[in-house]
């Protein structure tokens, strides 16, 4: 079980190796595509990575919703839970 | 009394593809004549997609049309005479008749009659279903050569004011023939379906629609609309697709079938020289050369740079493409893999005639 604070961590890696974006923009409150310009198609190749990496399940539908770090974090620690 | 032996058709054991032919159409439609229908630039398109031009066929020119001058030269390439084909499969989705087939008139066109023809519906992945309904075919001694098309003319079923997938898609046939060969030619078929994702890539409606339509059971196009998906201007089906969704299928599950194709014809990704993925998307194949982990020396097919995506037609013009631009590749190994609209998938490794 990963905190918070590891899950940003852990996706902000999974974020710079997708995009080369620096890890430390990627914060709680940005959003994906309007903040930190990811398209769909690299949302689902990070979507796929941290499924690997927290050992989580995000379905398709999931993927939709998850608009901000902070939303991908609360998914991601609520399915580990 | 005693029973009569039944006599059965002698089985082969190698078939393999004998040879290649390719029709590309000559209307060339680039980035930015797309940008006219859709708000988007061809830096955007190229970075997406690596799409820079597709092929459209113009509108005397038929699915049959261009499955014709693909085979001519597959037979030709072969060295095999139309008499000699003991099967037609012709793979589309844009054939415009429900009945009868395309391929009943391509061989009547090539004076392959009366070779048993017939059209095979798996939109991507027609190709490989072909491959492995060919392969069977030589391998069980129905028939001595078969021609398998790749053929579409996807711009007969698009809405080019859509931004799912009209703008990825372009025109054109891809044939070979497959026939006995003195050793393994085509490893086994890995190929499957997955219906339950049916709306993955679709139509918008279908022809019953068309036919309420043109009754007078639906009199406008707010009408239809409010009672399907339909673009704006028009009651004609076109195709759609949730990108996102089959991005992630293809790459992540469809990587999985291209190494089962691998590991059932007993080789790994060292021993392969070409990779021929079905060109829907660059990033989809730059993605599954990283998950397949291919060494650097395997030859990646993108023909999608030029002539997008084509469907069941894209791997048979890769391959075509791949050989004239790489003339030493002929008689090594290639993985192809075909996925798509069903959802539907077909994967082999096969030796480039």
């Amino acid at each position: 079980m990963a905190s918070n604070e590891e899950i940003l961590a852990g996706l902000a890696e999974i974020v710079n190796e997708e995009t080369g974006l620096a890890p430390e923009s990627v914060e709680m409150d940005k959003s994906f595509t309007d903040d930190l310009d990811i398209d769909s198609i690299s949302m689902m190749t990070i979507v796929v990575n941290a499924e690997e990496k927290f050992g989580v399940r995000i379905p398709d539908e999931e993927v939709k919703n998850l608009k901000t770090v902070g939303d991908a974090v609360t998914f991601i620690s609520g399915a580990q839970a | 009394m005693s029973i009569t032996a039944l006599k059965q058709a002698p089985l082969r054991e190698h078939t393999r593809i004998l040879g290649v032919g390719a029709y590309r159409p000559g209307i060339i439609v680039t980035n930015d004549d797309v940008c006219q229908w859709i708000d988007s630039s061809d830096e955007w398109i190229r970075q997406r997609t690596g799409i820079v031009t597709r092929h459209r066929a113009p509108r005397d020119v038929s699915v049959i049309d261009m499955a014709e001058a693909a085979s001519r030269e597959a037979l030709t390439s072969a060295g095999i005479d139309a008499s000699q084909i003991g099967a037609v499969l012709v793979s589309t989705v844009t054939h415009p008749y429900a009945t009868p087939s395309a391929a009943a008139q391509l061989a009547d066109r090539l004076g392959a009659t009366p070779a048993p023809a017939y059209d095979i519906s798996a939109a991507c992945a027609g190709y490989c279903y072909g491959i492995a309904q060919g392969d069977a075919l030589v391998h069980a001694g129905t028939a001595d050569y078969v021609l398998v098309v790749g053929v579409e003319k996807l711009s007969d079923f698009i809405d080019n004011a859509d931004r799912t997938i009209s703008f990825l898609l372009g025109d054109g046939a891809g044939a070979v023939v497959i026939g006995p060969g003195d050793s393994a030619g085509i490893g086994p078929s890995v190929w499957g379906s997955d219906g339950s994702k049916h709306e993955a890539i679709r139509m918008t409606r279908s022809l019953l629609d068309v036919r309420d339509f043109a009754m007078g059971a639906v009199t406008t196009d707010a009408e239809a609309e409010a009672d399907g998906d339909a673009g704006q201007e028009s009651l004609w089906p076109t195709m759609r697709q949730d990108g996102p969704s089959v991005f992630r299928w293809a790459v992540w599950e469809m990587a999985k079938v291209a190494q089962q194709a691998l590991d059932a014809a007993g080789i790994t990704a060292d021993d392969l020289a070409v990779f021929l993925p079905h060109q829907a998307n660059i990033r989809i194949i730059d993605e599954m050369v990283k998950q397949l982990n291919l060494p650097e020396h395997v030859y990646v097919a993108r023909d999608i740079v030029d002539a997008g995506n084509t469907s069941a037609a894209s791997i048979p013009l890769a391959m075509h493409r791949t050989l004239k631009e790489q003339p030493a590749l002929s008689g090594k190994l290639a993985l192809q893999i075909g996925f798509g609209a069903g959802l539907v998938f077909g994967a082999q490794v096969v030796v480039l005639p």
